[in-house]
Order: structure tokens, then C-alpha cells, then sequence
């Protein structure tokens, strides 16, 4: 079975569709490169298996099961464009409180550990809206895994991150992989995203045109794939 | 094949008004106690009808786009809702006219007046709401959503309203007294059934406008995708 | 289901923690309540007898302006930093997010009313403390219609331009029953008639309920598009 699983997906936007029968298997412990263009569709399909909007057509399952079940959101973690964090609560209340919504057990001792893992623990008490952007990054990346998840749906991660938070990032990462999670994560920043690659898939058009495994190439070259299909699909 | 059905709703219905209100004004004589005026309810009443008819219709199209998120549903809501509203300001004109004929008031705040008037305000923020989302599907929701809230509450007001009246003892000009005289029931059943019609003739021209609006949008969207 | 009404609790906390720390809601309510006080006394020209006549009225005019822009919020909070897609991603329900901030809603209804009472009281020579604790059950039953229905639109209105200068034109309407038998008890209760205020009581319970249920069944609708 896989862990995360979108079987011909259309999403339509009025008559417009952002996404053509996407389909896209990723078993336990991948981690899945979503590379495209703007406008291809990687936000679209990751808000669709994130449970934040239906499918107009077609089926998405994490570990078999739909994101209407509550369980199953439950081991998902998503980072989307916005960081996620109320600027009104201080980073510790912040994490208490998704770790309340994620039933998390024991959510002041998760909020402490996920603080000093992102290297927060100074400013614990501190307003969100008083961080600088790299701290404010860290705070999302926090909540995100905060409770743990087995899945994590990452919308363009290192984007406008400084280079403290992508470190920290990549460790959380690859710490989560090890683990066994199953990664989906969108991204422009093409090497970090190949590094840490099981697998990519390249969105275009609403369509996947390539799913396969990160090959050498990839990562030597990391524009190679979109070379590839330019001259195929323009 | 869709044009022809609109054409000829359209034209039965106007030929049905147009016969009626020959006979209605030339062939009948006056109501007792109100003159000529009082045939009035020859297109009051019935642009009542036909705009509860359409709210109604309004309001199935909601929930059958909320259900199957098919956008034929919310075209059907919209385009009822515009027509119902139509109805709804001839019903308030026509009223308001005739209280100030009979009674010398130009409104008052009696159960029907003001339950039409609720329903067209409430409609109007559906239809005001509308432009301001940009998204379609989003849109449809909202309106859907909308359109089902201010359906509920009609009951509520007819409540409200007449438990105001009574506790405030205001006087509820009747504008119609008594039943309707037999002969009056033809021409009256015809002037709802030619509204019918109409309604519907301009519902369905009225769908054609969304379903090719939402074909432009479409196609907008795919030209900026490249 | 209990998991449900726990969450709601917490976002209904944090909605509370947040608005009490800014007090920005807070602030522009309790100001804009005084001020329509203010502009009521120089409008109206009766005296105290003919005055009670209209005291229900007057009241629930200034707690339905200054409360929906309470609740008209409501959703906006959400907005900034996408927290709207962590809270609906989360194994939360979306009925228990919309309880959780209906009840943050109302509490900051009602206390924006407390605090308003006293000066309505005073600004009009209306005698109210004898009839505090029926004219509190009043406002508790009819503020959660108007927290309802507000935060519902705020729900639906989140992604809409104008929402500002919309809502009032959805909302106010609405609220037209609601707000009828509010008054209505209220003139009643402050000018101390013995009338039988139980049709009123009926209509704005009834209210409550069906637009409570029909928020509750629509919200998903809503939020997960």
C-alpha cells in the first residue's frame, strides 16, 4: 500500500483545470521531489492530498484511507506558503496549541522539545510577530512536525528561508525519513530538493509527465529534467 | 433547438398577459369596493407567486450545486434569483401603488409587504456578493450557502412580523377583501401561469449568459497557464 | 465527538487570549457602541415615559452595530500566515473550528454589552439593575443568534473583496426576526409591563436553533472547498 496516493485527479477552478488526471504513488519512507513550473499545478495537488480541497474528479488516499478521516489528517504534517503561526501567541503557545489540534500527548513537553530542535528555546515566550523571517520559518517548520507526522506535505519549503533555518530544515528532514516518513514536497530550490529525493515527479500542465526515481544525472544536473520534456510538451 | 423552447415561452407568455389584460380591463366590470384599482391583484398577487416560484427554484439549484458541485446548479440559482428579484420589486411597486390609491399610505409595514421586501433584501446581498469573488467554484459556494440562509430566516420573519403587529396593534390594511369572485379566478390563474412562463423564458436566456461566461473564464485562465 | 468539543474549547481560547491581548475588536466596539450612544440622545427628543417606549429598541440597535463588527471578523483572524489551512488540515472537525470561534464571538459580544449597558442606562435615565438578570437571559439568547449568523458569514466571506461594506448588507437583514423579539422583550422587561413575553422568547430560540443547525451542517461546505 501506499502512503500517499493520488489516482487521476482533476481539479477544476470554475471550468478551468488545474489539474488533468494527475496521478502519483509514493510508498512509505519516499521521498518525492513535486517538481514544475508556476501555474503547473504543485500547490493545487499538495492542498488536494493535504485535505484542504476536494477533487473534482478522482481519488486521494494516505495509507489507503481518505482525508476525510480524522485519524488520517492526523498523521499528516503540511507546510504550505504561509508559515502557519499566529503572530498574537507567543512560539511556546503556538506550539501548545497545534499540539493540542494534532492530539498530541504530553503538548507542553512536545512544544519544548520541537523548540530546542529549531533552535527557539530562547525566545519561547516571545510574540511570533516579533520574529525575524528565519525565526518566523523555523516556528512553521516546528509546528510541522511537531506531532511527528508519518506523512509530510511540504509546499515549496526552502523558499526565502536563511541558511540557519535550511539547515535546520534538512535535519528534520532527513531525521523524519529516517524514521520512516513519506515526503511530498514541492520546490524550486532544485539542489537542496534533490539531495534529499527518493523520487521526483515533474507536474505539468496539471498532468504528471515523469514519475521515477532520483537518478545520478539528477542530482549532478538538477535542471536536467525540465530540459528534458521542454522540448516535448511546449 | 434551446432557442426555439425560449422564444416560444416568451411569446406565450407575453401574448397570455397581453390577452389578459385586454380582458381583464375591457371585458370585466370594476371590483365592488374598489373601482378599477382593485384589478390591481391581477398583478400583484401573481409577481408574488412568481417570485416565491423562483426563490424557491433558487434555492433547489443551491443545494444541488452544494451536493453534486456541478455549475448548471448554481447558473440555475443565479438566473432564479435575478428573476425572482424582478417579481419581488413589481409585487413591492404594485403594492406600494395601490395602498396609496385605497388607503393614502404609500407603505406600510404589514405582513406581506414585508416579508417581500425581506426576501428582495436579502436577495440583493446574494447578488451584490456575488462580483466581489473572483473564483468561481468559491463563488458558487458562497452564493449557495447565501441562498439557503436567506430562505430560512423568511419563516422567521413572517413570525416576527406578525407577532409585531399584533403586540403594536398596527393597523394591517388588507388590500384584498374577502375571497375572489368566481369569475375573477380565470384571468387570475392565467396572469400567474403567463408570469410562469416568462420567468422561465428569461431564466433559461439568462442560463445561456453564465454557461458561456464560465466557458470565457476558462479559457482566460488557460491562456494566462502558459 | 468529545475530541470535537475539547478542540473547540481551545479555539475558542486562543480567539479569546489573542482579542483580550490586542483588544483591537474590542476597543473599536466598545467606542463605536458609545458613540451611536451618543448620536441616539441627540437624535430622539422624548421625555422619560415616552422614552422607555422606544429603550428596548434603542438598545439592541446599538448591540447589533457595534457586535457585527465583532463577529463579522471573526474568520479574518485566520487569514494572515494561512493559519485557516493548518486548522483545517488538523483531525480537527470544521463544525468544532466553527463552534470553538461562535463561542469566542458571543463572549466578546456580551462583554462589549456589560460594558455598554450601564452607560446606555446612564446617557438615557433608563432604570435597568432591577431588571439585570432577565434582561441578561435576553441578551445571552439573542447574542448567540447574532454570533451565529456572524461568524457564519465570516466563514463565507473570507475570501471576498468589500467584505467590510458587504456584510452588513447580508448580515443586518437576516438578523431582522432575531432582533424584533429582542427589542421586544427588552421594552417590555425596562419598562416593567406585566405583558407575556413568551411568543418573542419563542422567536428568537427558534432562531437560535435553526440557524445554529443549519451553520453546524453547512460548514464544511464552507471551509473545504
Amino acid at each position: 500500500m501506499n502512503a500517499v496516493a493520488a489516482d487521476g485527479v482533476w481539479k477544476y477552478f470554475g471550468d478551468y483545470p488545474a489539474l488533468r488526471g494527475a496521478t502519483l504513488e509514493a510508498p512509505a519512507g519516499a521521498c518525492v521531489a513535486l517538481l514544475g513550473r508556476n501555474g503547473a499545478g504543485k500547490t493545487t495537488l499538495l492542498r488536494i492530498l493535504a485535505n484542504l480541497s476536494k477533487p473534482s474528479k478522482g481519488a486521494v488516499t494516505v495509507f489507503g484511507q481518505s482525508g476525510a478521516d480524522a485519524k488520517v489528517r492526523a498523521r499528516i504534517g503540511y507546510l504550505g506558503h504561509g508559515i502557519g503561526v499566529y503572530d498574537d501567541l507567543t512560539a511556546f503557545e503556538n506550539l501548545t496549541l497545534f499540539g493540542q489540534l494534532m492530539n498530541v500527548p504530553d503538548t507542553k513537553a512536545a512544544a519544548n522539545a520541537a523548540l530546542e530542535r529549531v533552535g527557539l528555546t530562547r525566545v519561547r515566550d516571545g510574540f511570533a510577530r516579533e520574529f525575524s523571517r528565519g525565526m518566523r520559518q523555523r516556528l512553521a517548520v516546528a509546528r510541522a512536525f511537531l506531532h511527528n507526522p508519518d506523512v509530510l506535505l511540504l509546499d515549496e519549503p526552502f523558499t526565502s528561508l536563511d541558511d540557519r533555518a535550511i539547515a535546520v530544515l534538512h535535519e528534520l528532514l532527513r531525521d523524519a525519513l529516517a524514521k520512516g516518513a513519506t515526503i511530498v514536497m514541492s520546490t524550486h530550490q532544485i539542489r537542496e530538493a534533490m539531495e534529499l529525493a527518493t523520487q521526483v515527479a515533474l507536474l505539468e500542465r496539471g498532468k504528471i509527465v515523469h514519475a521515477g526515481p532520483r537518478t545520478r544525472e539528477m542530482l549532478a544536473d538538477p535542471g536536467w529534467l525540465y530540459r528534458e520534456y521542454e522540448g516535448q510538451h511546449s | 433547438m434551446r432557442d426555439k423552447v425560449i422564444y416560444i415561452l416568451g411569446i406565450l407568455g407575453t401574448l397570455l398577459v397581453i390577452g389578459n389584460l385586454h380582458h381583464i380591463f375591457l371585458g370585466m366590470p370594476g371590483e365592488a369596493m374598489q373601482g378599477q384599482i382593485g384589478k390591481m391583484i391581477f398583478v400583484h398577487v401573481p409577481a408574488a407567486i412568481a417570485g416565491f416560484t423562483f426563490y424557491g427554484v433558487a434555492v433547489i439549484g443551491s443545494i444541488g450545486f452544494l451536493i453534486t458541485k456541478d455549475f448548471k446548479y448554481d447558473s440555475l440559482a443565479v438566473s432564479s434569483v435575478e428573476v425572482a428579484q424582478v417579481f419581488a420589486l413589481i409585487n413591492l411597486v404594485t403594492g406600494s401603488i395601490w395602498g396609496h390609491i385605497i388607503w393614502g399610505i404609500w407603505w406600510t409595514w404589514d405582513l406581506r409587504l414585508t416579508s417581500q421586501f425581506m426576501c428582495f433584501m436579502l436577495y440583493l446581498g446574494y447578488l451584490l456578493m456575488r462580483p466581489a469573488v473572483a473564483e468561481a467554484t468559491q463563488r458558487a459556494t458562497m452564493s449557495a450557502i447565501l441562498a439557503i440562509f436567506a430562505a430560512a430566516d423568511i419563516p422567521l420573519v413572517i413570525m416576527a412580523i406578525r407577532l409585531h403587529n399584533v403586540r403594536t396593534q398596527h393597523p394591517a390594511p388588507v388590500l384584498e377583501t374577502g375571497g375572489l369572485d368566481p369569475t375573477w379566478w380565470p384571468p387570475f390563474l392565467i396572469a400567474i401561469v403567463a408570469f410562469w412562463l416568462i420567468g422561465t423564458a428569461l431564466v433559461l436566456v439568462r442560463l445561456r449568459q453564465e454557461t458561456v461566461g464560465r466557458e470565457i473564464d476558462s479559457l482566460r485562465r488557460e491562456l494566462h497557464a502558459v | 465527538m468529545k475530541q470535537g468539543l475539547l478542540a473547540a474549547l481551545f479555539i475558542a481560547r486562543k480567539d479569546l487570549r489573542t482579542e483580550f491581548r490586542t483588544r483591537e475588536a474590542l476597543n473599536a466596539s466598545v467606542s463605536f457602541a458609545l458613540v451611536v450612544l451618543m448620536l441616539f440622545s441627540f437624535a430622539f427628543d422624548l421625555g422619560r415615559d415616552e422614552f422607555y417606549d422606544i429603550s428596548g429598541g434603542l438598545l439592541w440597535l446599538v448591540y447589533v452595530f457595534a457586535g457585527a463588527l465583532i463577529v463579522n471578523r471573526s474568520f479574518i483572524r485566520e487569514v494572515p500566515n494561512d493559519c485557516l489551512d493548518v486548522l483545517i488540515a488538523s483531525p480537527m472537525p470544521p463544525w468544532a473550528l466553527f463552534l470553538g470561534k461562535t463561542i469566542a464571538g458571543f463572549v466578546l459580544l456580551l462583554v462589549v454589552e456589560l460594558v455598554s449597558l450601564p452607560v446606555y442606562g446612564l446617557f438615557n435615565n433608563i432604570q435597568w439593575v432591577g431588571v439585570f438578570w432577565k434582561l441578561l437571559g435576553v441578551m445571552i439568547l439573542a447574542t448567540w443568534g447574532i454570533a451565529v449568523t456572524g461568524v457564519a458569514f465570516s466563514a463565507v466571506t473570507v475570501n471576498v473583496r468589500l467584505r467590510e461594506l458587504m456584510l452588513p448588507v447580508l448580515h443586518y437583514p437576516l438578523l431582522v426576526p432575531l432582533l424584533i423579539g429582542a427589542m421586544q422583550i427588552s421594552t417590555t422587561l425596562l419598562k416593567g409591563d406585566a405583558t407575556d413575553i413568551f411568543q418573542e422568547l419563542r422567536i428568537v430560540i427558534v432562531f437560535d436553533l435553526i440557524f445554529t443547525s443549519l451553520a453546524l451542517c453547512l460548514i464544511e461546505f464552507i471551509l473545504v472547498g
